[in-house]
């Protein structure tokens, strides 16, 4: 692969993440993290979407008329999600179950359509193909971690696998209920952001205004 | 190069024309709706039948679970070769078996919907809000010989903010519950999910459905119940902010086992035994 | 009283914006001032208050399994259609919408400018909808909870623009300026409308 083609699969994994850096797709980040199995069954989904709408959009990007643009894409991806919600609920039950309403929000999420408008209708298929499964492998990352930090310290399981023994069946571990909720998933995002910027600090927003600090110090 | 000359006309004239007009903006959205049309008709139509049976899968589990909770089921089956499970369709009204009917492929839910098959429930005495209610229903029996072991009621009715469907399982003196199972709502998570929860669901056996007289007094009490009190053994502890989840739960259950639902079924089996 | 308290739940403890964390991208982006948290919010609260009955006739009358029976169709399932018609219809309410907005109400019109379209990717529209029909509500119950979840949402980023106002002068470290530091809010605010769980009414 040639180093242009690497830097597009790659960039969206840390230093251009899309829910870290471009805040998008945050809805299904926090919503179906509770988590690992659906986290990684989303993951999937999205990632999946991602390729096939990017590619297929790309390859249409020269006759779409530019009033319409929009609607195309949203009809290109819906159709797309729906044969993916098809497929999840006939080989994957289960986590189709508890994803419920999710897998048809992916119509609506951000990071598809926001790659469908800014790369696909302006690169080649395969660049479009590669940006869009950067951009998933990216969100995945996220989606993963945060849920298994909600999975492990809320309910001492990952993958469904009992790791810390629960004291209501003998064992010693009380979960922290509070990451069996969505605020949880609010402060581990936002820990996250806290340490990816601190580590890349380029990514960090500037200051909007003086602090109080730095006016009393003057 | 000599094949893309050969149609290059009408290709080439059809790409250079600009896409905001009108006739080539039509052909492109119309191609992608019919391409997409396509993709989405045939992913449903192929992947329907998975989709239906893993729903029945399902509901097979739910059934295996319940009957997993009987004592010693297990045990009787392997050894005495007596146990068997008869799923039957049921007139409601009657309370008596349908013979000849096709229990595996009725749909409480289509049959509900169609003005044949079912019949609407006047609103005073629709305690599960269900509007209408098929004249049929199916029902699980357990035969230990000749004598019913166990009965396993489908039950279902409108929750706080949906519909709560679930499993009721009857003792052979049909009126101790042995079981409660619930396998699809879209209550509160955390809140009304509550009606899912190993603990709260195992505080429902061995409550009585009946009173001395023969009253529906099931349900979930407002708050906990206190052991030994008069009403204690028809009743289980509420749920904190759940009540009208709850009281969706008692209303269901007090509908289809009064005599708009499985009251009927319930008097026939009790003196008719399997024979129905 | 039974809408009363569907009201109650999703305008509050089943927040769209806080609990199922719908339409947050846009929530993020659009919460910096108080200003056009509200025009945005009211926007949303219009689109959905619109949208989500319509979709449920659409539902109902359509696309359900047994639906088309008036049509003489009664075996057709069409619900696998339903995330592109909801859609749709979103698409094209917001349409109506912002031509409405352009002739009558200009001022408005270009202050919400680029958002306006932005509302059919909503997550929070869309959510709407595909919540009334996993929950069956019937028509009174779709156009109480489409006002509700809208006005829900309204409130949430009301409520978030005006803490972030004021964030604007805080001194947090570096890697928590700007978005880490709205997540924590966030969060704390979505906390704080898990208090609602408890709340009865009659």
């Amino acid at each position: 692969m040639t180093t242009a083609k690497r830097a597009i699969l790659l960039a969206p994994l840390v230093d251009r993440n899309p829910i870290t850096l471009h805040v998008l797709g945050i809805c299904s980040a926090l919503a179906v993290t509770k988590s690992v199995t659906t986290a990684l069954v989303m993951s999937v989904a999205v990632t999946v979407v991602l390729v096939l709408s990017n590619t297929l959009i790309s390859a249409i990007r020269g006759f779409i008329a530019h009033s319409v643009r929009l609607i195309v894409q949203i009809t290109i991806i819906a159709s797309l999600v729906i044969v993916v919600d098809q497929l999840l609920q006939a080989y994957a039950y289960e986590e189709s179950k508890q994803l419920s309403v999710f897998v048809g929000l992916i119509v609506t999420n951000c990071i598809v359509l926001g790659r469908a408008e800014s790369f696909a209708m302006n690169r080649p298929p395969l660049e479009s193909a590669l940006d869009g499964l950067g951009n998933g492998l990216g969100y995945s990352l996220v989606l993963i971690a945060v849920g298994s930090v909600r999975e492990l310290f809320g309910t001492g399981s990952l993958l469904g696998v009992q790791v810390l023994p629960l004291a209501s069946e003998g064992g010693w571990y009380e979960p922290m209920r509070l990451m069996s909720n969505a605020p949880s998933a609010f402060f581990l995002i936002a820990a996250l952001i806290w340490g990816m910027r601190s580590a890349l600090p380029d990514q960090a927003e500037p200051r909007e205004a003086d602090s109080p600090t730095e006016k009393a110090q003057r | 190069m000599v094949e893309r000359r050969a149609n290059g006309g009408v290709w080439r004239r059809f790409v250079s024309v600009p896409n905001d007009r009108l006739p080539k903006a039509l052909t492109v959205v119309g191609f992608v709706c019919f391409v997409c049309s396509l993709l989405v008709a045939t992913s449903s139509v192929l992947l329907r039948p998975r989709q239906l049976a893993n729903r029945a899968a399902e509901r097979a589990r739910l059934i295996g679970e319940i009957l997993g909770d009987v004592p010693g089921l297990e045990e009787l089956t392997q050894g005495l070769g007596s146990i068997r499970i008869e799923t039957r369709l049921v007139d409601l009204e009657s309370g008596g078996f349908v013979e000849g009917g096709e229990p595996g492929a009725f749909d409480a839910r289509t049959a509900a919907e169609d003005p044949a098959r079912s019949r609407a429930v006047p609103p005073e005495r629709d305690l599960a809000d269900l509007g209408r209610v098929a004249r049929e229903a199916i029902v699980h029996i357990v035969f230990d010989g000749e004598r019913v072991q166990l009965v396993i009621l489908p039950v279902y009715g409108q929750g706080f903010v949906s519909t709560i469907y679930g499993y009721l399982a009857l003792d052979g003196d049909l009126n101790t519950i042995r079981a409660l199972v619930f396998y699809e709502h879209a209550e509160t998570p955390g809140l009304g999910s509550m009606i899912e929860d190993r603990r709260w669901l195992a505080q429902w056996r061995g409550k009585l459905v009946r009173d001395a007289q023969g009253e529906v007094r099931i349900g979930v009490a407002p708050g906990p119940v206190a052991a030994g009190t008069p009403g204690a053994v028809h009743a289980v502890d509420g749920l904190t902010g759940a009540t009208y989840t709850a009281e969706g739960v008692t209303s269901l259950l007090r509908f289809w086992l009064g005599e708009d639902g499985f009251g009927p079924f319930v008097k026939r089996l009790a003196t008719n035994g399997g024979d129905g | 009283m039974k809408h009363l308290d569907l009201f109650v739940q999703a305008a509050f403890v089943q927040n769209l914006a806080l609990s199922f964390f719908l339409g947050m991208c846009m929530f993020l982006a659009v919460s910096k001032r108080m200003g056009t948290a509200l025009g945005f919010g009211l926007a949303v609260l219009v689109v959905q208050t619109i949208t989500v009955p319509v979709n449920h006739l659409i539902h109902s009358y359509l696309l359900r399994e047994g639906a088309l029976a008036w049509a003489g169709l009664p075996d057709t399932d069409l619900s696998f259609l339903g995330l592109v018609t909801y859609i749709g219809v979103i698409a094209a309410l917001v349409q109506v919408l912002e031509m409405v907005l352009d002739r009558f109400f200009p001022a408005l019109h270009a202050a919400l400018g680029i958002y306006l379209p932005l509302l059919t990717v909503n997550c929070a529209v869309l959510g709407g909808s595909l919540f009334m029909v996993q929950r069956d509500y019937d028509l009174t119950e779709s156009v109480v909870f489409g006002f509700a979840s809208g006005l829900g949402w309204l409130i949430a980023i009301m409520l978030l623009a005006g803490i972030r106002e004021r964030l604007r002068f805080a001194d947090p470290p570096a890697g928590l300026r700007g978005l880490g530091l709205t997540f924590l809010v966030v969060g704390l605010v979505s906390m704080g409308f898990m208090a609602f769980a408890g709340l009865e009414l009659g």
